[in-house]
């Protein structure tokens, strides 16, 4: 199977493998699928080749050590990884701190549910081809929006995707998580 | 917490995309520490950020990229987990980090009127402080050049759009004019973000301001 073929729930399988096994063959498909993903979109935000390379792997270094981390109920694979990219991308890029809002208290009686994992993936997949079917003209902005080439009044025009879906289910994980806490 | 004014989607997608000014990151991470919708919100946003990386297309590594990475993986060792959650606390994790503290750990100045600030040290593109305004007083009546976000941490105030309470957070551009006023009851206490200096309308303020850095 090529990696183009396999479905975020192997993402999310070979997530699970690093965390609870340090798993390194599980860790070796990520990094065969992600890695010159991040590379690409580094470099497309203004890094040189050598740059991307090395924050690449720091990237995915950071994958690994903050495997427990990664909570299937509130983002796919490929947006936790982005959001990892993103902050090394403002560290290296642009030499500035990323205040990141408030952990939520974690532990093992807030396990992610597994059904709130599945429709998440479902939605993320969803959101992929909603993006993927827009107008070539509005593809680009949103693209250029987080390559960061837009300012913030461009960045306005961006906006109004179909989001609606995917934010109540996150919505829904959150309170359940807020409630376990309890 | 009922949180009534929440952030913007071109804020949201801003701040997912990594191109805000730190000043502005800072009021956006504390808002959406104090608000659970926009937390889902920003989530939406970064997953359309997932859904660019995964189209980005890809650029080979280096031969013996896997191995160095599993290298720096080796020499960094596993990260213990250091969660700074403080129940306690007026202000939320990434303004405590910001301040060395909670509220006690601020080092105010005064502004003039009663009001007092502390500025929070960011990249200078744009400013970013605290503000405690006393209950029942105003901050100067004032417009904005580029965009002010002002987050309440504690008390409420009222201007001529509307009420402000813990939470709540309100985005100022060159079109609002207003005159903030505080509740009676408790200071109100502010986190305030701009990227150009305000604009003031009575002569004295004006001549401070270059003091003050507002």
């Amino acid at each position: 199977m090529s990696t183009a073929e396999m479905s975020d729930a192997t993402w999310i399988d070979c997530m699970q493998r690093v965390h609870a096994g340090r798993d390194k063959s599980a860790f070796a498909e990520l990094f065969r699928h992600f890695a010159p993903r991040v590379k690409a979109f580094l470099m497309k935000s203004g890094a040189d080749a050598s740059m991307a390379e090395e924050c690449t792997q720091e990237v995915m270094a950071t994958v690994w050590r903050k495997a427990h981390m990664f909570d299937p109920s509130r983002a796919s694979v490929a947006t936790w990884i982005f959001t990892i990219a993103r902050n090394r991308k403002i560290d290296a890029l642009r030499k500035q701190r990323r205040p990141e809002p408030e952990d939520l208290p974690w532990g093992p009686e807030a396990e992610p549910d597994q059904a709130d994992a599945m429709t998440l993936q479902q939605e993320s997949e969803r959101l992929g081809k909603a993006i993927a079917a827009l107008p070539e003209k509005q593809r680009e902005l949103i693209e250029k929006a987080y390559f960061g080439d837009l300012s913030h009044s461009e960045i306005a025009e961006a906006t109004g995707l179909p989001l609606g879906t995917i934010k109540s289910r996150i919505r829904l994980a959150l309170d359940r998580l807020r409630h376990a806490m309890q | 917490m009922s949180i009534k004014h929440h952030l913007n989607d071109a804020l949201l997608m801003a701040y997912s995309a990594g191109t805000l000014p730190e000043a502005f990151s800072l009021v956006v991470a504390t808002h959406i520490s104090m608000c659970d919708d926009c937390r889902a919100r920003l989530a939406s946003f970064d997953a359309v950020g997932g859904a660019v990386l995964e189209d980005v297309g890809s650029v080979a590594m280096d031969d013996d990229a896997f191995a160095a990475t599993m290298a720096l993986i080796e020499d960094a060792g596993d990260e213990a987990i250091i969660a700074d959650i403080d129940a306690g606390a007026l202000f939320p994790a990434p303004l405590r980090d910001y301040v060395g503290g909670d509220l006690d750990a601020v080092k105010w100045r005064p502004a003039g009127g009663g009001v007092r600030q502390a500025i929070l040290k960011t990249s200078p593109n744009a400013t970013v402080r605290l503000i405690r305004i006393p209950a029942g007083a105003s901050v100067p009546d004032h417009g904005h050049r580029g965009t002010e976000l002002t987050l309440v941490l504690q008390g409420a105030f009222r201007d001529e759009e509307d009420r402000f309470g813990p939470g709540d957070i309100e985005v100022a551009d060159e079109h609002l004019h207003h005159t903030p006023v505080a509740e009676e009851g408790a200071d109100c206490i502010c986190l305030a973000a701009t990227d150009a200096p305000l604009k003031f309308n009575a002569l004295l303020p004006r001549i401070a301001q270059p003091f003050l850095r507002i």
